[in-house]
C-alpha cells in the first residue's frame, strides 16, 4: 500500500520535534452490498475507501490528522499537521528502523468475495425471500442485505513495528414482518465471517430467512411481557451481548482509569459468580472480531478477563499500555483511517459450565427464557446496562411455555455476574455484531452457553 | 482539493464534471460531501486530543432502464470518478426494474435563503478551541465539589458543503458550519457514582457557553445521586426536552414515507386519522433560524419547506423522498435525507418540531403531581420496535411527588407501545430546545407508562 522507505520518512515528520510517539495507519477497504425489498433488488451498492492517519504523541497529548492521498508529500504533510496538533517541541529528532511484526491472520479465505459475480450474490437475495415468504401466508414483508467487505491496512510506529493485515469479511440477515390481528411483528436472523463467499457452503439462506419469518410468526401469538425482576434463562449464541454490555465495556482500560467503571481497581477481586470464565479473543478464526493485528500493529490475543468469578486484567491499547508501563493486549480499533483507535472488544464469550441446559429449565420454576438478544447499552460508571430481547419465552413450572413480546432488560452489571447460579455445555457463538463507543463502530463477535441469572429486571407491560 | 479548502463553487464544479459522463438516456446523481473538522478533548488539566481532518467523498447513483447501482469514491481524481461511474452503471444491471425507481425532479419551488454559515468561525484561532474544552475541564472540578471527573471534555466544529447535481436537472449546494461543546461528567457522593452530560451547540463558537454546559452536565450528574430501584407500578412519566427530543425521532421514523412504502409502520395508512392527543402537533420545519440542523435544499437537491406531521392530534402527512413520494402518489416534501455520500437517499425529518404548549417545566411538573421525570434513556435501539410499536427502554430520573422532585431513581424500564404513548400525552411544555441533531424537544407528559423495577 505505502512503500517502507515512505513510512519511514512519514514517522521521521511525526517525530522531527522531539514527539514520544507517531504512527502511520494506512487502510485500503472495498465493500459491497446488495438489498433485497419487498420481492426487488432494491439497488446494489459498492466502492472504495483508501487513505492513511497519522498519530503523533506527546506527554499525555495526542495530535491525529488524515488524509485520503497516499502520496508521500500528503502523508508527511499530514504527519506535520498531527505534529503541530500534539504541540511537540524541544526534543530530538529520531530515525526509526522498522522490523515486521509476526502475525498471523487466523481466517483463511478460500473465495475471496470479488472474485464471486454480482448476479450470483443477488441470486442469494431472492432465495432467502422465497424462502422467508414461504414460511407463512402472514408474513407481509420480506428484506434481505448482502454485503462483503475487504481491507487492507498497514500499520507502522515510532517503536519499529511495521505490520499488515487482510480482513476479509462476508455477512447475511435477513428481516421479516408478520401481520395478524395484534398488529406487525418482525423478525430477524444473520450469519457474518471474517471469510469468504465460502460462508454460504456452511450456512444456506434459506434456513437464515426461515428462521426470521418463524421469529415473526411466533410472536404475532406473543403475550405481552411481564414487568419487574425475575429468574432468567439465556439461551446458547447470542446471550454474548450481556456480558458485553455487563462487564466487557466496564473493562475496557480507557474508560476505567478515567474512573468510569465499577471495575476500577478491582483486578484480583471476586466480581462474578465462580462460574464465569470471561474471554476476549481476537484470534477466533472466521469470527467476526477477529484479525491478524490490532489497528496500532499489535498481534490480537487471546486474553481472559475473568477466570472463576475473579478479575484477570482490563482490555488495552497502546496509548493506555505505555502509560502503565506494560503491552497493549491487542484491543487497539478504530473503525477506519479517519479515526483514533481505543480499546475495543474483539470476540467477547463466556466459557461453557458442565449442567445440562434441559435440565436449567427444568430447574427454574418460574421465569423468563431469552433465546435471542437483540442489541444492547450500558453506562459504564454505574454498572447499569440494557439488553434487548428479540425472542423470548415465560417458563411456567420449570417448562417454556409461551411467547412473550420485545422489550429490554435492565440489570447492574457486578449485581448480575455475582446472580448468575447454572452455566450450560452448550456454548455456541452468537451472530455477527457492530458495537458502539464514543461514535465509531467496528465488528465483534460474542458468544454463550446457557445460563442462568437472577436479579435481571425484565421491562415488559403486564404487571 | 480533498485538503484544501473547498468552496461551494468549487463542490458544484466536481459534480458537474461527474454529469459529464453520463450516457443518452441514462439518470445519472453526483452528490459531493466535504467537510472540515476540528476536535479537541481536555482531561484533568491536559489536552488528550486534537483532531484535525479534512474528509471528501463523491457518491454516484445510475438509474437505467428503472434500474438503480450506487457506488462511491473517495479519491476525486478523474480515474477514481470513471471507477465510480463504470461501477455504479454496472451495479444497476444487476438490481430490479421497479416502475418507481427515478432520481428527484426539480419541482418550482425555490431554496429560501438561510444563513448556516457563521463566518467568523474561521478566524477563531486553535489556541481557542483548547481554551475552551479545557475550561469546561476546569470549571467542571470546581463548580461542585461532588463532581469527580468525566469521560471527555469536547470542542467540535466543522464546515460542512453538500453538493448534489443531476440528469434531470437538479444542481444545488449547500454550505453550513456547526460548533459544540460536550462533557460527560462523573459525580459521587461517596458511595455512588453517577452521570450527566452537558451540552451546547450552534453555528458558530460564540453561540457556546462552558458555563452552561457545565451546568447542566453537573444538574443531571447529581440529580441522580443515591438513586435506588423503584417498585412496579403504572405512573405517568415527564421527559425533558432532550428525551422527548429521542422519543420524537423514533415517532419520525414510523411517519417516514420509506418504512410506509415497504408495510413496515402502522401508520401508513392512517393520514387523516386521530392518532395523538390533540394538545400535540409536529412539524418538520427546515427553515428553523435557532437550529443547528437547519437547511435550505434536501438530500437529492430539492428546496425543504414546512411539513405538517400531526396536527391537533391528527396525522396530516408522512415524511417523502422523491422515491416514496411517487410510489405512494403523495406530494414529496424533500424530507430525502443522505447517511453519507455512500448510501441511497432515505427519508427523515430536518428539524424536527413539537409545537410548544403553554405550561413551563416547573407548572407542568405540577399539573402531573405525581411521576417520574425521565432524564436519560438507555436501550433506545434495541427496546423500541418501530414496526409494531413496542416501547421498552431504561430510565434514568427522579420521581415526582407533589409535582416536586423527590428521590432519583435508576435500574428501571418504561413500556409502552409508541401509538398508545402518542395518545397518552397529557401535557406539553413551552421549553422547545434545539439540539445539534434533527429532532428538537419539549417537556412531554404522558401517561399510563408501565414503570418496571422492583
Amino acid at each position: 500500500m505505502i512503500d517502507q522507505q515512505v513510512v519511514e520518512a512519514v514517522l521521521s515528520a511525526g517525530l522531527a520535534d522531539g514527539a514520544d510517539f507517531a504512527e502511520v495507519f494506512a487502510e485500503d477497504r472495498r465493500s459491497t452490498s446488495a438489498l433485497l425489498d419487498d420481492g426487488r433488488v432494491e439497488e446494489l451498492t459498492s466502492g472504495r475507501d483508501r487513505g492513511a492517519g497519522i498519530r503523533v504523541v506527546v506527554g499525555e497529548t495526542t495530535g491525529f490528522a488524515h488524509t485520503a492521498d497516499l502520496s508521500e508529500a500528503s502523508l508527511v504533510s499530514a504527519a506535520q499537521t498531527a505534529a503541530a496538533a500534539a504541540r511537540s517541541a524541544g526534543g530530538e529528532p529520531r530515525v526509526v528502523n522498522l522490523g515486521r511484526v509476526d502475525a498471523t491472520n487466523p481466517s483463511a479465505v478460500s473465495v475471496y468475495p470479488e472474485d464471486v459475480d454480482k448476479a450470483t450474490k443477488v441470486g442469494l437475495l431472492a432465495r432467502a425471500e422465497e424462502s422467508a415468504r414461504g414460511a407463512g401466508s402472514a408474513i407481509t414483508q420480506v428484506s434481505a442485505r448482502y454485503a462483503d467487505s475487504r481491507r487492507r491496512i498497514l500499520v507502522a510506529n515510532s517503536d519499529g513495528s511495521l505490520a499488515d493485515d487482510d480482513q476479509v469479511r462476508t455477512m447475511f440477515s435477513v428481516s421479516t414482518v408478520a401481520a395478524g390481528d395484534t398488529g406487525m411483528q418482525t423478525g430477524r436472523e444473520s450469519t457474518g465471517h471474517t471469510i469468504g463467499f465460502e460462508l454460504f457452503d456452511a450456512n444456506d439462506v434459506a434456513e437464515i430467512a426461515n428462521r426470521a419469518a418463524q421469529r415473526a410468526l411466533t410472536k404475532l401469538a406473543a403475550r405481552p411481557a411481564p414487568s419487574g425482576e425475575m429468574t432468567v434463562v439465556i439461551g446458547p449464541g447470542g446471550g454474548g451481548v450481556m456480558f458485553h454490555e455487563a462487564c466487557g465495556h466496564g473493562l475496557e482500560a480507557d474508560l476505567v482509569a478515567k474512573g468510569a467503571s465499577v471495575f476500577a481497581g478491582r483486578v484480583g477481586e471476586q466480581v462474578a459468580s465462580p462460574l464465569v470464565t470471561l474471554v476476549d479473543d481476537g484470534t477466533m478464526g472466521g469470527e467476526w472480531g477477529a484479525g491478524a493485528i490490532d489497528d496500532e500493529g499489535r498481534p490480537r490475543q487471546h486474553n481472559v478477563l475473568i477466570r472463576d468469578g475473579v478479575l484477570v486484567d482490563y482490555m488495552w491499547d497502546e496509548l493506555r499500555a505505555r502509560k502503565e508501563g506494560r503491552k497493549s493486549s491487542g484491543n487497539g480499533r478504530r473503525q477506519s483511517y479517519a479515526h483514533l483507535p481505543m480499546v475495543r472488544m474483539t470476540n467477547t464469550y463466556l466459557l461453557e459450565g458442565e449442567s445440562d441446559p434441559d435440565e436449567i429449565v427444568a430447574d427454574t420454576t418460574n421465569g423468563v427464557y431469552v433465546a435471542h438478544l437483540g442489541g444492547g447499552q450500558v453506562n459504564t460508571a454505574t454498572g447499569d446496562f440494557v439488553f434487548g430481547m428479540t425472542e423470548a419465552y415465560l417458563i411456567e413450572d420449570g417448562r417454556i411455555t409461551e411467547p412473550i413480546r420485545e422489550g429490554n432488560l435492565i440489570g447492574n452489571g457486578p449485581a448480575v455476574l455475582a446472580n448468575i447460579d447454572a452455566v450450560g455445555n452448550d456454548f455456541a457463538m452468537g451472530s455477527p455484531g457492530t458495537c458502539g463507543k464514543d461514535g465509531q463502530g467496528v465488528p465483534v463477535g460474542d458468544g454463550v452457553p446457557t445460563l442462568r441469572a437472577h436479579g435481571l429486571t425484565i421491562g415488559g407491560t403486564a404487571a | 482539493m480533498a485538503d484544501a479548502a473547498m468552496t461551494p463553487a468549487d463542490a458544484l464544479g466536481i459534480v458537474d464534471r461527474v454529469l459529464e459522463r453520463a450516457l443518452p438516456g441514462e439518470q445519472l446523481e453526483a452528490v459531493l460531501g466535504w467537510a472540515a473538522t476540528t476536535d479537541v478533548r481536555a482531561h484533568e488539566g491536559e489536552l488528550e486530543h486534537f483532531v484535525a481532518a479534512t474528509e471528501v467523498g463523491l457518491g454516484v447513483r445510475v438509474i437505467d432502464d428503472h434500474r438503480t447501482g450506487i457506488s462511491w469514491a473517495g479519491v476525486l481524481d478523474d480515474d477514481a470518478i470513471d471507477t465510480a461511474v463504470a461501477e455504479a452503471r454496472d451495479n444497476a444491471r444487476f438490481s430490479s426494474s421497479d416502475p418507481h425507481a427515478g432520481l428527484a425532479e426539480p419541482d418550482g419551488v425555490e431554496p429560501q435563503r438561510l444563513d448556516t454559515v457563521d463566518g467568523a468561525l474561521a478566524d477563531v484561532p486553535t489556541e481557542a478551541k483548547v481554551d475552551f474544552a479545557m475550561q469546561l475541564d476546569s470549571r467542571l472540578r470546581s463548580a461542585d465539589s461532588r463532581m469527580v471527573g468525566h469521560e471527555g471534555a469536547d470542542y467540535g466544529d466543522a464546515r460542512v458543503i453538500g453538493a448534489v447535481a443531476s440528469t434531470t436537472g437538479i444542481r444545488a449546494v449547500e454550505q453550513e458550519t456547526i460548533a459544540q461543546a460536550a462533557i460527560w461528567a462523573l459525580a459521587s457522593d461517596g458511595n455512588d457514582v453517577t452521570t450527566g452530560f452537558g451540552l451546547d451547540s450552534g453555528r458558530g463558537f460564540a453561540d457556546l457557553d462552558a458555563d452552561n454546559v457545565v451546568a447542566e452536565a453537573v444538574g443531571r450528574a447529581t440529580a441522580l445521586l443515591g438513586a435506588s430501584k423503584a417498585d412496579t407500578s403504572r405512573l405517568t412519566v415527564v421527559f425533558d426536552p432532550y428525551v422527548t427530543s429521542q422519543f420524537l425521532g423514533v415517532v419520525a421514523e414510523m411517519l417516514s414515507g420509506e418504512e410506509a412504502v415497504r408495510g413496515r409502520t402502522p401508520f401508513a395508512d392512517r393520514v387523516g386519522d386521530d392518532i395523538a392527543a390533540a394538545m400535540l402537533s409536529l412539524y418538520d420545519d427546515p427553515h428553523a433560524g435557532d437550529a443547528p440542523t437547519s437547511g435550505a435544499v434536501d438530500g437529492e437537491g430539492l428546496a425543504t419547506r414546512r411539513v405538517p406531521l400531526i396536527e391537533g392530534g391528527v396525522l396530516t402527512g408522512l415524511l417523502h423522498n422523491a422515491y416514496t413520494a411517487r410510489s405512494m402518489s403523495s406530494t414529496g416534501t424533500a424530507s430525502a435525507t443522505r447517511g453519507s455520500h455512500r448510501s441511497a437517499p432515505g427519508v427523515g425529518p430536518r428539524v424536527l418540531t413539537p409545537e410548544p404548549g403553554s405550561l413551563s417545566p416547573a407548572a407542568l411538573r405540577a399539573s402531573v403531581g405525581e411521576g417520574v421525570l425521565v432524564q436519560e434513556l438507555a436501550g433506545l435501539h434495541s427496546g423500541v420496535n418501530p414496526t409494531s410499536g413496542d416501547l421498552s427502554v431504561g430510565i434514568e430520573g427522579v420521581r415526582l411527588r407533589g409535582g416536586e422532585p423527590a428521590e432519583p431513581v435508576r435500574e428501571v424500564t418504561i413500556a409502552s407501545t409508541i401509538q398508545r404513548m402518542l395518545t397518552d400525552v397529557v401535557a406539553v411544555g413551552s421549553d422547545l430546545r434545539r439540539f445539534p441533531w434533527e429532532s428538537s424537544g419539549v417537556s412531554l407528559a404522558i401517561a399510563d407508562v408501565t414503570l418496571s423495577g422492583n
